[in-house]
């Protein structure tokens, strides 16, 4: 028996998140014995799949059809299952993610697999396959136990230790067959901000909140974010006002973070917005009104003018880099 | 037309999680439950669709009689008629079960719900669905316009928009902004109650999963203030305390 798991790749490399779920994967064979195997679609390089070796893939399954190179979910669900089936594994691992998830359902059905999504352990067999899984915006944990043969464990995001010790994978090119109806939902284009570091990705997060007062004063949000190699992101009302784009919206019904850094310039706290980042190892908050409430859920504070902190924080961090 | 909203029952977004019974419950003391976000959006959308078509809206929702309320709500805000599936939501291969043998039947064009409800976060229930009915799935889905059976779709990806066209029927998880939340008014409200709420059977309790118990994440220690005119302490602690940088 073996392990899959789904690789996501972009500009040429396997996604951090992905390599992630490897790691997973990697920490759940080595418990029970089974062999992981990654397997990846679409245009990139062998050797940069390889490199899903360094956390723990022992191969790679390669299907490398130019039709794959978007995301089309029922194709990446259909190729991902009949790699699933030759490669003889009985538990899928893949990254939560806008594809990761999609993919995850449709195959949850096709293989009669159970499913458990936002999973943050490694299953424990006491009283049956139990995964402890992220739940309520990461307000609370639950336990829940697959009880089919065939297993699906969506990772959660920054959940996992990142494992980057292996030799390179194996790369094997796998052949599969696609239907027609495997691409009735055709991409017409996509509209990516590449020059800049991915928010639900990021290892540090900037946010700023309406206290920076406008969106012409957003470049000391973005200076900081370069100094600290962060991403940006924002409240709700800030992408409700057009100030900053929607999928820059970080909180309970935008994007859900967990860096290692969160960094809240200028946000109250309203609890939709702490449910997005309430996954951060450690929350630095800068807020002029010292009963926001966001101080309470912040490991590091400063009371005090964003107008005035931001140039001077960006500096100090300059100077040590 | 035929447009059909699955909806859920969830926790208003300010609510304070708790648990009882040893862990094993969810404790609705105090708590307001409401349409989940995302699908009060799907719904908001397809009335709009439905207004534009002619056609007819139905909502839809698994779980017991407690969740009446919020579905009579769905139907203030638009929706023509009411399906409760009546059983508890155990299980998202469950849910997506009780919904695509109710779509079949209904004969639906369009299959709209949130991208994830609020309370378990799976975003799985669209793609299920989609799969049992050999449908395409579209999710999370930002905007969505019809042009005869074709929509063109915008989809957030990972740091950007994903734009598709796909025909009708299809199954999409919606989000903001696809539509603004609809607020139901007062004729809204009066007429939602002659409105047709159907209490159905579940047709199979296939699950592959089973919940068994609830854990609330370990409380936050108190935040370290630091001097505003001290951001090179700052620093120090972001680099040699908290090792982030």
């Amino acid at each position: 028996m073996s392990i899959l798991v789904y690789i996501e790749h972009t500009e040429g490399a396997i996604k951090k998140t992905s390599l992630e779920a490897v790691s997973y994967a990697s920490a759940l064979g080595e418990k029970e014995g089974k062999e992981v195997v990654a397997v990846a679609l679409g245009k990139i390089e062998d050797s940069a799949l390889a490199k899903a070796g360094s956390a723990g893939a022992k191969k790679v399954l390669h299907v490398a059809d130019e039709k794959l190179n978007d995301g089309v979910i029922q194709a990446h669900a259909s190729a991902v299952g009949q790699a699933f089936e030759q490669s003889g594994a009985d538990t899928l691992v893949l990254a939560k993610s806008s594809l990761g998830d999609a993919v995850a359902a449709r195959l949850s059905v096709k293989l009669k697999a159970g499913l458990a999504s936002n999973v943050v352990a490694l299953p424990e067999e006491d009283g049956g396959y139990k995964v402890r899984r992220s739940i309520y915006t990461g307000k609370a944990f639950t336990d829940t136990v697959i009880t089919t043969d065939n297993k699906i464990l969506a990772v959660k995001k920054n959940a996992v230790a990142l494992k980057s010790d292996g030799a390179d994978a194996a790369v094997e090119t796998l052949e599969v067959a696609l239907a027609e109806g495997d691409f009735a939902a055709k991409i017409t284009s996509t509209d990516k901000a590449t020059d800049e570091i991915s928010l639900p990705e990021a290892d540090i997060v900037v946010s700023g909140g309406r206290g920076l007062k406008g969106p012409e004063n957003w470049n000391l949000i973005e200076d900081l974010a370069k100094a600290m190699g962060a991403a940006t992101g924002c409240s709700k009302p800030v992408s409700d006002s057009g100030w900053r784009p929607h999928h820059e919206h970080v909180g309970q019904t935008g994007v859900k973070v967990a860096p290692s850094l969160y960094v809240a310039v200028g946000i109250s706290g309203a609890i939709q917005h702490l449910a997005g980042v309430n996954a951060s190892k450690y929350i630095l908050v800068i807020n002029k009104d010292p009963e926001a409430p966001f101080f309470k859920a912040a490991d590091y504070g400063i009371v005090g003018d964003a107008f005035e902190i931001l140039p001077k924080l960006t500096e100090a961090l300059k100077a040590i880099k | 037309m035929k447009i059909l909203v699955c909806i859920t029952h969830v926790p208003d977004t300010t609510s304070k999680i708790q648990f009882t019974d040893d862990n094993t419950k969810f404790d609705k003391t105090g708590v307001q439950f409401i349409i989940g976000p995302y699908d009060d959006y799907a719904l908001a959308r397809a009335v709009e669709l439905r207004d534009q078509s002619s056609g007819s809206l139905t909502v839809l929702n698994v779980g017991e009689a407690e969740t009446e309320p919020t579905l009579r709500k769905a139907l203030a805000i638009g929706a023509d008629e009411a399906i409760r599936v009546n059983s508890f939501p155990s299980d998202s291969l469950f849910v997506a079960s009780q919904i695509a043998h109710y779509a079949k039947e209904g004969g639906y064009d369009l299959i709209l719900m949130g991208r994830e409800s609020i309370d378990f976060n799976g975003g799985m229930v669209h793609g299920m669905v989609a799969e049992m009915l050999g449908m395409p799935s579209v999710s999370p889905v930002m905007k969505l316009d019809l042009e005869g059976d074709v929509a063109s779709i915008a989809r957030e990806i990972e740091g950007g928009k994903e734009y598709l066209e796909v025909k009708l029927p299809f199954v999409a998880g919606c989000q903001e902004p696809i539509a603004e939340w609809k607020i139901p008014n007062m004729r809204g409200i009066m007429s939602a109650r002659s409105k047709p709420l159907n209490v159905v059977d579940p047709v199979s309790d296939e699950a592959a999963t089973k919940t068994v118990g609830y854990e609330l994440p370990p409380a936050k220690g108190s935040v370290k203030l630091i001097d505003k005119d001290n951001v090179e302490e700052l620093v120090n602690l972001l680099q040699n305390d908290a090792k982030v940088l």
